[in-house]
């Protein structure tokens, strides 16, 4: 068993294929919810979730213990990250199954990638 | 290399040997290890030892169970002498596998081959990017070096390494399965697997200095044919390509390009006819069509003609319409409005090839027939221009000199 990464992205301040009116966007929550539905039956779903605009983001960094913060997200780049899940799967075909479901759901594009490695590192 | 299409063995040198198992005994060793890398560096040490032995000591009766056997045992050595390998080694343990004192099961054909399947559904996963797929076919079931998949694409060594090492991790890292995918995904992963067996064998019709990737196209699309005869267009990729392969020793003359029109055909290789029309007939009383079965029914039609003048056009048309509704491509298109050209006249090629001209405003064939049809039609300067863009935009030094020298002729004539 495998964990991935399904993301979906943001460009320029839209996410392409996402919900534009109230009834689309009714259609679209029940279909996601369908498909976490299936996923929790079938235990694949691990976590996941929308994410606030990158507008929203915060870089913290470290130096000479200094801590830095920047106001905005970490790459420069016209796409960022706008919502993800974590799923369980047997190997690539079967995420991929999964990222073709909700591709379906979304109308977005979704990036499959898998974990090198989960849960707490060992010291 | 031996000859380009041998079917069986031949049985005398250790290169031709290595040819022909080298794929299996990696694919099987992938299935006991799991691991591609450490199949390749076990296969390639047996056959370290085979080229010792074998000129000595004969080729075993078994080659590729011999191979098998020798890099596994290597293997195992290895990996108890290394960290690595005793977690691996524990992992593995659990399943049997390299406990099993029975490596004479292995020698079997039967799970041998159906790890050569596995191997090709692999190499050819659509979540891999074609060149990749074609470059991990060549390397692990091919048995091509690094350098020999490196000339195939004309890279150079160093950039074909890194590009098999990226998709090895992307393989492992992702754990793509290695399995023959389930019957609802087979028909679009059969396709994947099939393109990168015909793209390998175009790349060597395309140019004279990767020929030898034509044989090794036709002896993977026969392996394939064998281990899924069920799939109809398997069979119909395998008879496509033996029908091509019979009119390679007309195709040229003294390195330039000879027409189908103009082709001696006596030179075509009646063997390879037979074999291809046999498959095509096969596959006809199958009734099951796809591309592959339609284009090499398309060939075998050509095959069957004396002369270009007397082949049956209309039939032809006929397998184009069929191959279109399938296969609603631009090139396919293209092809049809050849056939028109010979079976209904100039007049209605030219009509279908303005309906697609601009589909294909950048191919080189499409104004290559395009300047063949203006000709006909007496149309000299426009055909000239035709021929003018067909040979700026071809992609091999054959194609432009075949293309440079019709320009030639219309100038000088008209």
């Amino acid at each position: 068993m495998s964990q991935y990464l399904l993301s979906t992205y943001i460009v320029d301040g839209a996410v392409p294929g996402g919900p534009a009116t109230p009834e689309e966007m009714q259609a679209f929550m029940e279909r996601v919810a369908t498909l976490e539905a299936e996923m929790d039956a079938s235990d694949t779903f691990v976590f996941g979730g929308a994410l606030h605009s990158p507008d929203a983001a915060t870089v913290v960094g470290s130096s000479d213990g200094d801590v830095v913060m920047t106001d905005g997200p970490f790459a420069e780049s016209k796409e960022h990250i706008a919502g993800f899940y974590i799923i369980n799967a047997d190997d690539l075909d079967a995420a991929l199954a999964w990222a073709g479901k909700t591709a379906e759901a979304t109308n977005h594009p979704i990036e499959v990638r898998p974990f090198r490695a989960t849960g707490r590192v060992q010291a | 290399m031996t000859h380009p299409v041998a079917s069986h063995r031949e049985a005398t040198d250790v290169e031709s040997v290595f040819r022909e198992v080298y794929g299996q005994a990696v694919a099987t060793l992938v299935r006991v290890f799991g691991d591609i890398t450490l199949a390749e560096d076990a296969v390639q040490d047996a056959f370290v030892v085979a080229s010792d032995r074998w000129p000595g000591d004969g080729i075993p009766p078994n080659p590729a169970g011999w191979i098998v056997t020798t890099a596994r045992n290597r293997a195992i050595d290895d990996l108890r002498r290394s960290n690595r390998g005793r977690e691996l080694h524990e992992l593995l343990g659990a399943e049997g596998a390299l406990l099993s004192p029975h490596i004479e099961d292995w020698e079997d054909d039967g799970p041998v081959s159906d790890d050569q399947l596995r191997l090709m559904f692999t190499c050819c996963h659509p979540a891999l990017r074609p060149e990749h797929q074609v470059a991990l076919t060549l390397r692990l079931l091919g048995g091509l070096s690094v350098k020999e998949v490196a000339r195939s694409f004309l890279v150079s060594e160093s950039t074909m390494s890194k590009r098999l090492v990226r998709a090895k991790y992307k393989i492992k890292a992702t754990n793509i399965p290695y399995r023959v995918p389930a019957e609802a995904d087979l028909p679009e992963r059969l396709r994947s697997v099939l393109s990168v067996l015909y793209l390998i064998y175009n790349t060597g019709a395309d140019d004279p200095v990767r020929a030898s990737l034509r044989g090794e196209a036709i002896r993977l699309a026969r392996a394939l044919a064998d281990l899924m005869p069920d799939e109809p267009e398997a069979m119909g990729l395998l008879a496509l390509m033996l029908l091509n392969e019979s009119r390679v020793p007309a195709r040229t003359a003294e390195g330039a390009l000879v027409l189908l029109r103009d082709q001696d055909r006596t030179k075509w290789n009646r063997n390879l006819i037979e074999e291809g029309q046999a498959i095509v007939r096969r596959c006809l009383r199958r009734n099951q069509p796809g591309p592959f079965q339609l284009q090499a029914a398309v060939q075998a039609v050509h095959c069957d003609a004396d002369s270009f003048e007397s082949t049956d056009w209309p039939q032809i048309v006929t397998l184009y319409d069929h191959l279109l509704s399938l296969l609603p491509t631009p090139v396919v298109a293209l092809n049809r409005a050849i056939a028109i050209g010979e079976s209904e006249g100039p007049d209605m090629a030219l009509t279908a090839l303005d309906a697609i001209a601009s589909d294909l405003n950048d191919y080189h064939l499409m104004h290559a027939a395009r300047g063949t049809t203006l000709r006909r039609l007496g149309q000299w300067d426009e055909a000239k221009t035709a021929f003018e863009r067909a040979a700026h935009l071809a992609t091999t030094e054959t194609d432009r000199q075949f293309l440079q020298k019709q320009i030639e002729v219309l100038s000088r004539h008209h």
